[in-house]
C-alpha cells in the first residue's frame, strides 16, 4: 500500500540520477570541449570558450567531403533497405511457406551478428568476386542491417493490419497496385517512416563495417576516429561530434514518436 | 427463374484437405440464400470462391451466366460484407462508403452523393465525417453495408454479417437486412453458423458439413424434412433415432428425425424414459430424457403438473411427426 502518492523512495531516485548522470556526464563534456579556447589536449575546467571552431570545422574541406558521403551513403542504404526490408516483411507475414520462420530469423541475423563478423564476411566476399571498394560496398555493408530495422518495423505493423483490408480493397475494385497504394502504403507508412530514419541514423555513425568496406574513402565516423589519433585542431572533433549527435538523435526520437501509440489493431473493427 | 450463381462439381483442396468437395449448388437471381453448417464446414470457403479470394482447385463456377474462373475479385460485379467488417482505419465513414466509386473514378460531387445515399439506406445519414474508430460494432456493420451495396453488385456476400452483434442489435438487423434486400432487389449470400438466423431471413439454405453440401432447401424442407441425420441434429437439434429402434416403431428400417417439440408428456405413451435434467426457457421448458439407451430432448409448454428430474414418464408423439429418412447416418 502507498501511503505517500507515487513519489519512489529517496535511495531509487538518487540511482536513477546517478543512472542518468553516468550516461550523460561524457556527453556533456564532448560538447563543453568543442567550445574551449585549447586546442592542443583537452584541458579541464577549459581555460576559455570560443565559437571559432565552428567556423574552422565548416570551412575544412576534409569534413564537408566525409559528412556529403555519408549523407550519400545513408539516403542510398535506406532506400534499399526501405524497399527489400518491406517487400521481406510483406511476404513473411502475408503469406504462408515453407521455411517461413527460418527466413524471418535470418533476415534479423545480421544485427545480432558482431559488426566485425559482417564486416570480415563483407570483405572477404567482396575480393573473392573481385569487386573492388567503392561507394557501393559502403552502401551494401550499411544495408544488411538496415533492412532489419525496417523488416522489424514493417512486421510488426503489417501483424496489426487485418488481413480482410486488403481482401476488402479488391473485393471493391482495386488491383494490387491500386491497393498498394490506397491502403497499405497509409497504413505502414509510419512504420516505414519510423524504420527509415532508424536505418538512417544507424548507417550515419557506422564505423565497424564501414572500416572493413571502405576504400580510400572516408565516412564521417571514420573521419573522427582518424582524428583522435592523428588530431591537428582537437575541438573541431568535438563541433563535428556535436552534429552527429544531433543527425542521429533527432531521428530516433521522431521515430520513437511515430510508432508510438496505436496499440489497436487496424482494421479489425469490433 | 434466372441462375445468378451457379457451382458445379467445384472443389477446394487445401493440400490433404479437401475444403470444399465437389459441390453443385444453383443460387437463383433476387434470393435471400443462406450457407449453414458448423465451423470448417466448408461454407466459407464457397463464399470465398463466389468473391474470388480463393480459386477452385477443380470444377466450374459462373455469376450470371459468365465463368469466373481466374477472374480476380476486382473484376467481379460481387461485393462482400466481411465477418470483421474490414473498414479502411485511416479513412472517415464516407471515403470509405465511396472507395469503390473513386476507383472507379466516378467525380467527386456525385461519389459524395451516390455515397450519402448509401448512407442513407442503412440509416447512417451525416456519419460521413467520421472515423470508423468512432463508431459502435452496429455502426460499423451499416458502414460496410453501406460500402458493399454502393456500387450495386449484382451478388452481395456476408461472412457471419451478425456474429459480431449483441442479441438485441442482431435481432433487429435481422429484419433490416431482409427489407434492405427486398427493396434493392440484389442477390444476398450469407453464411452462419446460427441456424435459427439461417431459418429466419433465409429463402433458401444449403446446410454445408465436410466439404459437402448435405441438403438445400426452404427453411421449412430443411427443418420438417431433413434428408441425413446430422442436417435434423444439426438444425434445431432434433432426435435422430437409429434404424432398429425406427423398425419398431414404425416398421422401417431406417434412420428417423422427431423434433423435440413434437414429443408429449402423457396420451399414448409409445416410448417411456427418465428425466435426467431439466430447464425453463420461460413459454416452453426443455426435459433430457433417457429412453431406450438414448438421449432424448424434449420440448413441453411449461406448466405446473412437469416432471422433475429422475420421474419416469411416458412419450407420446404422432407418427406423421416421425420424419424418416436414410439409411446411412
Amino acid at each position: 500500500m502507498r501511503s505517500d502518492g507515487d513519489r519512489a523512495p529517496l535511495l531509487l531516485r538518487l540511482a536513477a540520477a546517478g543512472g542518468l548522470v553516468y550516461l550523460l556526464a561524457p556527453l556533456a563534456i564532448i560538447f563543453v570541449y568543442a567550445f574551449t579556447t585549447e586546442e592542443k589536449s583537452f584541458v579541464w575546467p577549459p581555460p576559455g570558450l570560443t565559437l571559432k571552431w565552428f567556423a574552422v570545422a565548416w570551412a575544412r574541406p576534409d569534413i564537408s567531403a566525409a559528412l556529403l558521403l555519408s549523407l550519400q551513403v545513408a539516403a542510398v542504404a535506406t532506400a534499399l533497405a526501405l524497399v527489400l526490408g518491406t517487400l521481406t516483411a510483406a511476404a513473411v507475414s502475408r503469406t504462408r511457406f515453407f521455411g517461413r520462420e527460418t527466413i524471418s530469423l535470418l533476415v534479423i541475423l545480421p544485427i545480432a551478428l558482431p559488426g566485425i563478423i559482417t564486416g570480415i564476411a563483407l570483405r572477404s566476399a567482396f575480393s573473392t568476386f573481385s569487386i573492388p571498394f567503392s561507394f557501393w560496398t559502403i552502401v551494401l555493408g550499411h544495408a544488411t542491417f538496415c533492412i532489419v530495422v525496417v523488416y522489424n518495423n514493417a512486421v510488426a505493423r503489417f501483424r496489426r493490419t487485418s488481413a480482410s483490408l486488403v481482401e476488402a480493397s479488391m473485393d471493391l475494385g482495386a488491383d494490387g497496385f491500386q491497393t498498394f497504394r490506397h491502403v497499405i502504403l497509409p497504413n505502414i507508412g509510419t512504420a516505414l517512416l519510423a524504420g527509415g530514419m532508424l536505418a538512417f541514423a544507424l548507417s550515419f555513425d557506422e564505423v565497424i563495417v564501414t572500416t572493413f568496406t571502405a576504400g580510400q574513402q572516408q565516412t564521417l565516423p571514420l573521419w573522427m576516429l582518424e582524428e583522435l589519433i592523428r588530431p591537428r585542431q582537437r575541438p573541431v572533433t568535438n563541433v563535428v561530434a556535436m552534429f552527429v549527435v544531433a543527425a542521429t538523435f533527432l531521428p530516433i526520437l521522431a521515430a520513437f514518436y511515430l510508432t508510438r501509440g496505436g496499440d489497436e489493431i487496424a482494421g479489425s473493427g469490433k | 427463374m434466372t441462375v445468378a450463381v451457379s457451382l458445379r462439381a467445384v472443389s477446394r483442396h487445401f493440400g490433404a484437405v479437401k475444403a470444399l468437395d465437389a459441390v453443385d449448388l444453383d443460387i437463383e437471381a433476387g434470393e435471400f440464400f443462406a450457407m449453414l453448417g458448423p465451423s470448417g464446414s466448408g461454407k466459407t470457403t464457397c463464399l470465398r470462391l463466389i468473391a474470388g479470394f480463393e480459386q477452385p482447385t477443380s470444377g466450374h463456377i459462373e455469376i450470371f451466366g459468365e465463368r469466373v474462373e481466374g477472374v480476380p475479385p476486382y473484376r467481379r460485379s460481387v461485393n462482400t460484407v466481411f465477418q470483421d467488417y474490414a473498414l479502411f482505419p485511416h479513412m472517415n465513414v464516407i471515403e470509405n462508403v465511396a472507395y469503390s466509386l473513386m476507383l472507379r473514378k466516378v467525380p467527386k460531387a456525385e461519389r459524395l452523393k451516390t455515397a450519402e445515399a448509401a448512407l442513407d439506406l442503412v440509416q447512417l445519414g451525416g456519419y460521413g465525417a467520421r472515423r470508423p474508430g468512432q463508431l459502435s460494432g452496429g455502426q460499423r456493420q451499416r458502414v460496410a453495408l453501406a460500402r458493399a451495396i454502393v456500387n450495386k453488385p449484382k451478388v452481395l456476400l456476408l461472412d457471419e454479417p451478425l456474429g459480431a452483434l449483441d442479441l438485441k442489435l442482431r435481432e433487429s438487423m435481422q429484419e433490416e437486412l431482409k427489407s434492405l434486400q427486398k427493396r434493392l432487389g440484389i442477390t444476398f449470400v450469407f453464411v452462419t453458423h446460427d441456424q435459427g438466423e439461417a431459418l429466419s431471413m433465409a429463402d433458401r439454405v444449403a446446410v454445408f458439413s465436410d466439404g459437402r453440401i448435405r441438403q438445400v432447401g426452404t427453411p421449412e424442407d430443411i427443418y420438417q424434412r431433413p434428408d441425413t441425420p446430422f442436417v435434423a441434429d444439426f438444425v434445431g437439434s432434433s432426435n435422430v433415432l437409429p434404424p432398429d429402434l425406427v423398425e419398431r416403431l414404425a416398421g422401417v428400417r431406417r434412420f428417423a428425425s422427431l423434433r423435440p417439440e413434437a414429443i408429449r408428456l402423457g396420451g399414448e405413451a409409445r416410448l417411456t424414459g427418465t428425466v435426467v435434467a431439466r430447464s425453463y426457457l420461460g413459454p416452453v421448458t426443455r426435459l433430457a430424457i433417457e429412453a431406450v439407451g438414448l438421449k432424448l430432448h424434449a420440448i413441453v409448454p411449461s406448466g405446473a403438473d412437469l416432471p422433475g428430474e429422475g420421474d419416469t414418464i411416458g412419450l407420446g408423439f404422432d407418427s406423421v411427426a416421425l420424419h424418416l429418412m436414410g439409411t446411412e447416418p
